[in-house]
């Protein structure tokens, strides 16, 4: 009866495995390959080399990645630093920034569902004699303003708040954040590595004034990121914390990597031209999972604000099921879980339980991140494939034959282990 | 992290997965773990009042794959067995039978659990007396 043997026949055209995880990392678009390629041979100079046409040849390469990136994000060429990666930049906006305004006060405001890298980054500052305050986030993922306005006082020097979290996909009002930023003269700070080519982000008018970006995100390469540091209206100070050759304006030392910033630049390029376009293309293939999954499975819950959301990310939990085996019933598409099963520490999504979820809903999440290269045909595959799994695992869940008996799970006495 | 194709097997062909009768004196129940810990599994058994060998054993699990499937072997080691043999094993035995990596242990500890709880479920219902041994212990 509960045997598994799949019945999802593979389409035309799909090849397997299929990846969905566009939100981990994105495989690189092959025009930003070609564009990189010769300046791992040919034109392989130090941007920083003066005396020859080798390093004038890289330097006007790396000049012309900084337009290509500014331009996407309505931002000046000088205004761009070029990074390691969205690590390094939100450590190199929060530490620089927390250590040049040490004097102005020492009251850092984020919030619960950051990355790593920046409340890491923030819990550092802790120990150094900084305050933090960690916005709560509301059930469907966004900040309260309100909490933010009351959240600020004369110590605060700044503001990091992400535009677009990588587990849920929603988007924060980074506009109206920043406009009490200014109000108040308080530095605003976004984590833009989900938003940034997905969906417009403009510096002027949302009122920004450093912004982490990294290549591998938007079809680049890894290992190449940016920070994007206002120069007027506020201008801005960073302190390095990488100290050497003054390279990026004194802000970031290190000879830079050329092909990975050829790259980057390529790949803001690209998305500058092609992003509207696929924004709707993305969205119609959410949809379209959303749409499937929920007409043939009850008791799933999607998580995040829908409204205010990544047109490439639906994050779904299957009540009743737990995600690792889900994952692994589905061994041929590549998506992330919520649950602790999946990682080393058996806790479930921090992003998640900030939500207000409970730990069992958060241990039946999936995330699908669907990026450039997903097609109709797969989503289509992903879909026919999860709802057969998830109708096996819930064969199997006393939890799901309990609910359907009209137990209420929440008034049992659980032998917790 | 790879499966090993006992794991695989068990998952894919979940043995004696379903429910019996609760109310009945033969059957003892055990529901073990907690949805909060992502690991739920309900174990059953029916025992035969002269012999006490557990003639049917049944389970339906919530949790990862080497839950299902320690839960799973778990039906198909004591079923045929007297209650006092299928206290005999050990979730070292689950471990060894299914290669878990250490990161999985606690789904091996939860199906030895699970036996306990419903042998002694059984036994609670028919005024056996518990032996030391034999007790569900919550860790």
């Amino acid at each position: 009866m509960s045997t598994l043997s799949s019945q999802v026949e593979t389409p035309a055209g799909v090849t397997l495995p299929i990846y969905m995880d566009n939100h981990a990392t994105s495989p690189m678009d092959p025009r930003v390959l070609e564009a990189m390629l010769p300046y791992f041979t040919t034109k392989f100079g130090n941007a920083a080399s003066r005396n020859h046409s080798f390093g004038w040849e890289a330097e006007q390469a790396v000049e012309t990645a900084r337009e290509q990136i500014a331009k996407l994000i309505g931002a000046t060429a000088k205004e761009i630093i070029f990074t390691s990666g969205a690590t390094e930049s939100n450590n190199l906006a929060i530490k620089g920034i927390a250590e040049m305004y040490r004097e102005r006060g020492n009251h850092i405001i984020t919030q619960v569902t950051e990355h790593k890298a920046v409340l890491d980054t923030c819990k550092r500052l802790e120990k150094y004699g900084y305050r933090v305050t960690y916005l709560p986030v509301k059930a469907d993922g966004l900040i309260d303003i309100e909490d933010l306005k009351r959240a600020i006082d004369d110590k605060t020097i700044l503001v990091s708040i992400m535009a677009a979290n990588n587990e849920i996909g929603v988007l924060q009002p980074i506009r109206e954040i920043g406009k009490i930023c200014h109000e108040k003269g308080v530095i605003f700070h976004t984590d833009a590595v989900q938003a940034v080519g997905k969906v417009p982000i403009n510096v002027i008018a949302d009122n920004i004034d450093v912004l982490s970006l990294t290549a591998h995100k938007l079809y680049g390469p890894k290992g190449c990121g940016a920070l994007y540091v206002r120069r007027r209206n506020p201008r801005v100070q960073i302190a390095a914390q990488i100290d050497g050759g003054g390279h990026e304006r004194g802000m970031r030392s290190g000879t830079l990597n050329v092909p990975g910033i050829v790259g980057l630049g390529k790949a803001c390029a690209i998305a500058s031209e092609e992003m509207e376009a696929e924004a709707a293309y993305l969205r119609g293939l959410r949809d379209r999972l959303q749409h499937k999954l929920e007409s043939e499975l009850d008791y799933i819950h999607i998580n995040g604000n829908m409204e205010h959301h990544l047109p490439g990310n639906l994050n779904i939990s299957f009540v009743y099921v737990e995600g690792e085996s889900l994952l692994m019933g589905i061994n041929d598409v590549a998506v992330s879980s919520g649950s602790a099963c999946t990682s080393a520490t058996l806790e479930p999504s921090y992003v998640l339980k900030a939500l207000g979820l409970g730990d069992d809903v958060a241990h039946s999440s999936i995330r699908f991140g669907l990026g450039r290269f997903n097609t109709q045909a797969e989503v289509d595959y992903v879909a026919a494939k999860v709802i057969e799994i998830v109708k096996h695992l819930r064969l199997l869940s006393p939890l799901y034959e309990m609910v359907l008996e009209g137990i209420d799970l929440t008034k049992i006495q659980w032998a917790a282990h | 992290m790879a499966y090993s194709d006992k794991v695989i097997d068990h998952y894919n062909n979940p043995r004696n997965v379903g429910q019996l009768d609760k109310a009945s004196t033969e059957v003892g129940t055990g529901l073990v773990g907690a949805p909060e810990c992502g690991d739920v599994m309900r174990l059953q058994i029916r025992v035969n009042p002269e012999t006490q060998v557990i003639e049917e054993a049944k389970f339906k699990t919530f949790g990862c794959g080497s839950a299902i499937a320690s839960s799973s072997l778990a039906t198909e080691w004591i079923k045929g067995k007297t209650v006092s043999d299928a206290l005999e094993i050990k979730n070292t035995d689950i471990v060894k039978e299914l290669s878990l990596p250490p990161v999985k242990i606690h789904c091996s500890v939860l199906a030895e659990d699970a036996i306990r709880a419903a042998i002694g479920d059984w036994k609670k219902k028919n005024g056996v007396a518990e032996t030391a041994d034999a007790t569900a212990a919550a860790h």
